[in-house]
């Protein structure tokens, strides 16, 4: 049921039954190894490229939330997975294995959320009994496509970010126990002017501020109604920017209830070299799928609000001297 | 919304970009210029023992020991850079090794590593210079420049 002008209440409130993360090394030294399914020792997984290496870790990801919740992969109605490469390569590739009917999206690191929210309407919709879904990112894929070659010696400055190397997905049902996916907000195009790539945060930032306003807008609750509210991968400096501009904006969030992802799945001081932050949409798919999930089981958390943001650009728009377009979306998860 | 970076900011956007600004950090320039300093200064003084240690017990002469110096600091570049050191290195000492000849060795390798997948025709010929590339065709391209300019003025009799 639409609520407000872009939010959505899912009245039969979706379970997430099952939820699985893979990762790789330099993941697994951060703080969140512990929620972390299977940890990769080496970031081609045995494979010879990268691509490959992503999409193992999205086909892991899949059937270790299968193999959790006890569901045959044939019983399953839909996977809907999203990733960065082009033409969401990782993704397509993976449903090939999996052989579930499959809707691929692009929603750049927003694309963890934006699969929730398509799964749990499909759950609510009452149109199919299980669906599955996932994101993917790979730091080495990310960086050859966006950026430079990954052995490239060039100094990055202290706003970019380090995509994470995982995959996370989660497996939806309408009746089961675990956390609910209770409302979602889908988020509006954002752009205000920032066009350099290695300044994410402070390009995603007023997405995500938009999105977070329009929720508490429409669902007619106050910040304080959550025990967390998390975004995908705004780093440091997007965190700060989305703090204060949502103070600027008249919401008082909390700052100890206020988290980001891509601040959460590495530790800043021991693994200095990801600068801002973590960033990719395994960003979240892992925190939220693993880490915040887990803490949801655990009775720790009660309420969450995940608001994965993207960035919309290609590296073709960002030579060609655009800005960055830029989306959030918001799903609320209770127990 | 949407705008050309060549177009003007709009009042919002002008606004967002000071708001933004205020909260990043910055670059240490400063810090960065005597990391390069030292890094940069470092390479060449080490080519340096290299270029005299080949004049001294291989017999090169002065004029022809800057070949096998070149070669053998391309050499030790691209050993670091497949190594995967190199791209660490260089983040702390930023234009320190991108400025010397490593820095140019560093940017072929790594682009025929990362395209080593997509094979050795399309895959590693088609990309190796895609970093190089273009210092390549500017570089040729202002060598051209200049040395027209200088001919002419040598034409004019300014050189004589």
């Amino acid at each position: 049921m639409i609520k407000g002008n872009q939010s959505f209440i899912f009245e039969s409130k979706p379970v997430i039954i099952s939820s699985a993360t893979i990762a790789g090394p330099f993941e697994g030294e951060g703080p969140l190894a512990k929620d972390i399914d299977v940890i990769h020792e080496d970031v081609y997984l045995g494979q010879d490229s990268f691509e490959k290496a992503e999409r193992m870790m999205l086909e892991q990801a899949a059937m270790k939330a299968l193999e959790k919740a006890g569901v045959s992969k044939y019983d399953v109605g839909m996977l809907i997975c999203g990733d960065l490469i082009n033409q969401i390569i990782s993704s397509s590739f993976a449903a090939r294995t999996m052989g579930i009917p499959y809707l691929g999206i692009y929603g750049a690191c927003s694309s963890s959320m934006e699969g929730l929210t398509i799964a749990a309407s499909f759950i609510d919709g009452q149109k199919v009994k299980y669906v599955l879904t996932g994101a993917s990112s790979h730091n080495c894929c990310a960086e050859k496509q966006y950026r430079y070659p990954t052995e490239y010696g060039s100094q990055k400055p202290p706003t970019s970010q380090w995509t994470v190397t995982g995959a996370g997905a989660c497996l939806l049902a309408s009746q089961g126990v675990g956390p609910k996916v209770t409302s979602a907000t889908i988020g509006r195009i954002v752009d205000l002017g920032i066009t350099d790539p290695f300044n994410m945060g402070a390009a995603m930032a007023p997405a995500a501020v938009d999105t977070i306003e329009a929720h508490f807008r429409d669902m007619n609750i106050e910040p304080d109604y959550y025990d967390i509210i998390v975004t995908g991968d705004l780093g440091s400096i997007g965190h700060k920017i989305a703090l204060d501009k949502l103070l600027e904006n008249g919401i008082r969030i909390p700052v100890k209830i206020f988290g980001d992802c891509g601040m959460m799945i590495y530790d800043s001081k021991k693994q200095p070299e990801v600068l801002s932050g973590g960033s990719g949409c395994a960003s979240s798919a892992v925190t939220v799928y693993g880490h915040l999930l887990n803490r949801m089981r655990s009775g720790e958390i009660k309420k969450m609000l995940a608001v994965a943001t993207g960035a919309l650009h290609s590296p073709l728009t960002y030579q060609q001297k655009e800005t960055i377009p830029c989306i959030a979306h918001a799903v609320a998860i209770e127990m | 919304m949407s705008s050309n970076k060549d177009d003007k900011l709009n009042l919002e956007q002008q606004k967002y970009k000071d708001f933004a600004q205020q909260r990043e950090s910055k670059r240490p320039v400063l810090t960065n210029c005597i990391k390069a300093f030292v890094i940069g200064g470092g390479v060449c003084a080490f080519g340096q023992i290299i270029q005299l240690m080949y004049i001294r017990y291989f017999g090169f002469t002065e004029k022809n020991a800057g070949d096998p110096t070149a070669a053998t600091l391309i050499i030790i570049s691209i050993l670091l850079t497949g190594l995967g050191i190199y791209d660490n290195i260089a983040q702390w000492a930023g234009a320190g090794t991108a400025v010397p000849i490593t820095g140019f060795a560093n940017t072929i390798s790594s682009a025929a590593i990362e395209h080593r997948s997509e094979g050795y025709v399309l895959g590693v010929g088609g990309n190796m210079f895609k970093i190089a590339g273009p210092v390549i065709v500017f570089g040729t391209f202002s060598a051209f420049a200049v040395a027209i300019i200088k001919m002419l003025l040598n034409y004019m009799g300014v050189f004589r």
